[in-house]
């Protein structure tokens, strides 16, 4: 019985990942969809990256943290600074010249994208050391407020980082392999991690922190573990979005792009990654499918007035608190998603009998 | 520096630090009762100027009529706040509760986007406000003069309401001990509104006089005020309302002596807030004026 579960399972996981990659394939090789398909995408597999990391702090280590948009600032101005091709800066940088030892440094995007995520991560240590041992709501201003500081740092160090103007011409990538393969990558890391002994301290400190520490858990290392590592990710995010968009500047990084991510961890479910990835991709995808709530909507000649620019993101917000007071849960709570639960949920549509309830695994 | 331009800018400090008090007894009020960081109160004090524009101009209403006005809608605002997105979460846990009080800012903000533009609208001029009087070789608009004693006049009010009322009382007994409280046969929810009502009414008058003193309203106005008064909140000792002034004065006062003595980081000003807010709660995190909690285990 298990082995032909799992046997099916194996073929509907592969049967899947091909599936998968024939759309990346042929949406790569633009035989499918458009330049706007392949941005959206593109956006929804950074959107992945930095909201499974912001799930890994939030969700398993249970540290309400808001920093994700300082961080995602940092990867992308390390990509930003240098990877633009050296010949263009002096055009970038007009008002006030690049430092000039930044201005001779040229590395290639995948060097620069590591060293975002690197640097992000030690920021988030230097951060993290002292912070961490702030509880809720005061962690969470703090780091709201980290995040501020750093876009205000960013917004006054003109030599580095261009200042309000911000950097252009970017290098962009030509393939969706980069986008989804790091989502790949950060995706599998994460899940290898919280099924890891660490992982399993994160969840324990998520639970109760005072009973963690008494098993022997170190709640220091742990924390700021888990939070370096959320920070690397959302650094790289940050780089790949500069790389995407072409550009960057501080008005991007402002402190509520993190509510986007908190959206999306809270439609997903605090504490299931595949949930979060479902999130991910639904709520970028929604983002856009909602904008013709910002276009004006003419029906049969007449101008419909409720329709025009804003009320896209009023959608968004108010869809953000039906679901924190009415589904809290979110899609998957802190359950994963599996064929096993499929099946269930399926036969249980099928044949509404009554519920068997399984010891243990799930709250 | 003269003399005569540190004496303004001292002036300045006081005014713009009683206006972070006055917002940031909202603050410690709403914390002290339901534990929670009211992140919507920066965007009831913004819809509290976009009232006040909308009486004073769009109805052309007479300033003491529109301010009455402005300050019973925002209240009416500030307790439907509570009651759609504060009361169904109680008993939820505390990230729910957060979450939901992100959403609101976030929702009322955009909503503000939607119905008034992004476009500045311009604060109605009150003369009596703006009208400027001299001391010396100083001189100041009389916003800037009445702010501290408004200020003041409210701390006293509230320690009156908090600490000689029967509302006070429950209010107290709340803060303490929710559960026991609702035991004892206290009407959460009147004590809660209650919160809401004097804190909204102190957003709407600190955005009269805000305006008064920085006469352009914008959708995103309320968001540095919202988190600098939180902040000094937190530096006052959160749930103290005599501490929530001070700390709107520490904060007020910093922020205009960094610009005035160090000129050349004037770009750094909101930074200055949280750097504050991070060395406070690392030194003392129970703020300057704040009772030493002790976890339950």
């Amino acid at each position: 019985m298990i082995t032909n579960n799992t046997n099916k399972n194996l073929l509907k996981n592969i049967l899947l990942i091909v599936i998968f990659a024939t759309i990346v394939v042929l949406l790569d090789f633009d035989i499918i969809g458009d330049d706007y398909v392949r941005r959206v995408l593109n956006l929804a597999a950074i959107y992945t990256i930095v909201s499974v990391s912001m799930n890994l702090v939030n969700g398993f280590t249970g540290l309400f943290s808001l920093g994700q948009a300082g961080f995602m600032a940092i990867g992308a101005y390390t990509v930003a600074i240098f990877t633009v091709p050296i010949e263009y800066r002096p055009n970038i940088f007009y008002v006030i010249p690049q430092n000039p030892i930044l201005a001779q440094i040229q590395l290639p995007f995948v060097v620069a994208l590591i060293l975002g995520g690197l640097f992000a991560a030690l920021v988030a240590i230097l951060i993290g050391m002292p912070v961490l041992r702030l509880k809720s709501d005061y962690l969470a201003i703090a780091t709201l407020g980290f995040s501020e500081i750093i876009r205000i740092v960013f917004t006054n160090t003109k030599t580095i980082t261009n200042g309000a103007l911000g950097i252009k011409s970017i290098p962009e990538m030509p393939t969706m392999w980069v986008f989804f393969g790091i989502a790949i990558i950060s995706v599998v890391f994460i899940v290898l991690l919280i099924n890891s002994s660490y992982g399993r301290a994160f969840k324990a400190i998520r639970e109760d922190d005072i009973a963690a520490e008494a098993m022997g858990i170190n709640l220091f290392k742990h924390k700021v573990l888990s939070f370096a590592i959320g920070a690397f990710f959302a650094g790289i995010g940050g780089g790949l979005l500069a790389s995407l968009l072409g550009t960057v500047d501080p008005k991007q990084f402002y402190f509520t792009m993190t509510y986007n991510f908190l959206l999306i961890i809270v439609l997903g479910g605090m504490g299931s990654i595949s949930g979060t990835v479902i999130a991910s991709f639904v709520v970028t995808v929604g983002l856009e499918v909602l904008r013709f709530f910002d276009d004006t909507l003419i029906i049969f000649g007449v101008n419909i007035p409720i329709f025009r620019a804003g009320l896209r993101m009023v959608v968004f917000s108010a869809l953000l608190m039906i679901l924190v007071l009415f589904f809290r849960n979110g899609i998957l709570g802190q359950k994963e998603l599996s064929w096993d639960l499929l099946d269930k949920y399926i036969n249980k549509k099928k044949t509404p009998h009554k519920k068997t309830t399984k010891g243990g695994a799930t709250h | 520096m003269t003399i005569q331009i540190f004496l303004q800018q001292v002036a300045n400090g006081i005014s713009i630090g009683s206006l972070y008090s006055l917002i940031a007894i909202g603050y410690t009020m709403v914390y002290g009762i339901l534990r929670l960081i009211n992140f919507a109160h920066g965007d009831i004090f913004m819809m509290a100027a976009y009232f006040m524009v909308f009486s004073m101009i769009n109805f052309s209403l007479p300033w003491y009529i529109s301010t009455i006005i402005v300050i019973v809608v925002t209240i009416a605002l500030g307790v439907l706040i509570e009651k759609i997105a504060y009361k169904p979460l109680r008993d939820a846990p505390r990230m729910s509760i957060m979450i939901s009080a992100i959403g609101m800012s976030f929702l009322l903000e955009n909503l503000a986007v939607y119905l008034f533009t992004g476009v500045p609208k311009g604060f109605p001029d009150i003369e009596i406000l703006t009208k400027s009087i001299s001391f010396g070789n100083i001189s100041l608009s009389v916003v800037t003069v009445i702010t501290p004693i408004v200020t003041l006049i409210m701390l006293i009010f509230v320690l009156f309401i908090t600490n000689k009322t029967k509302i006070g009382m429950a209010m107290r007994a709340v803060s303490k001990d929710y559960e026991t409280a609702r035991l004892m046969g206290i009407n959460i929810n009147k004590v809660i509104s209650t919160t809401f009502v004097i804190g909204s009414g102190l957003a709407a008058i600190g955005a009269i006089l805000w305006g008064s003193k920085y006469p352009s309203v914008i959708p995103l106005m309320g968001v540095m005020p919202g988190l600098k008064c939180f902040i000094a909140a937190v530096l006052g000792g959160i749930g103290n309302t005599t501490g929530a002034v001070l700390g709107g004065f520490i904060l007020g006062m910093s922020e205009i002596m960094l610009v005035s003595f160090l000129p050349s980081l004037t770009g750094y000003r909101d930074a200055i807030a949280f750097i504050i807010l991070i060395v406070v709660l690392l030194v003392k995190p129970t703020g300057l004026l704040g009772e030493k909690v002790t976890d339950k285990v």
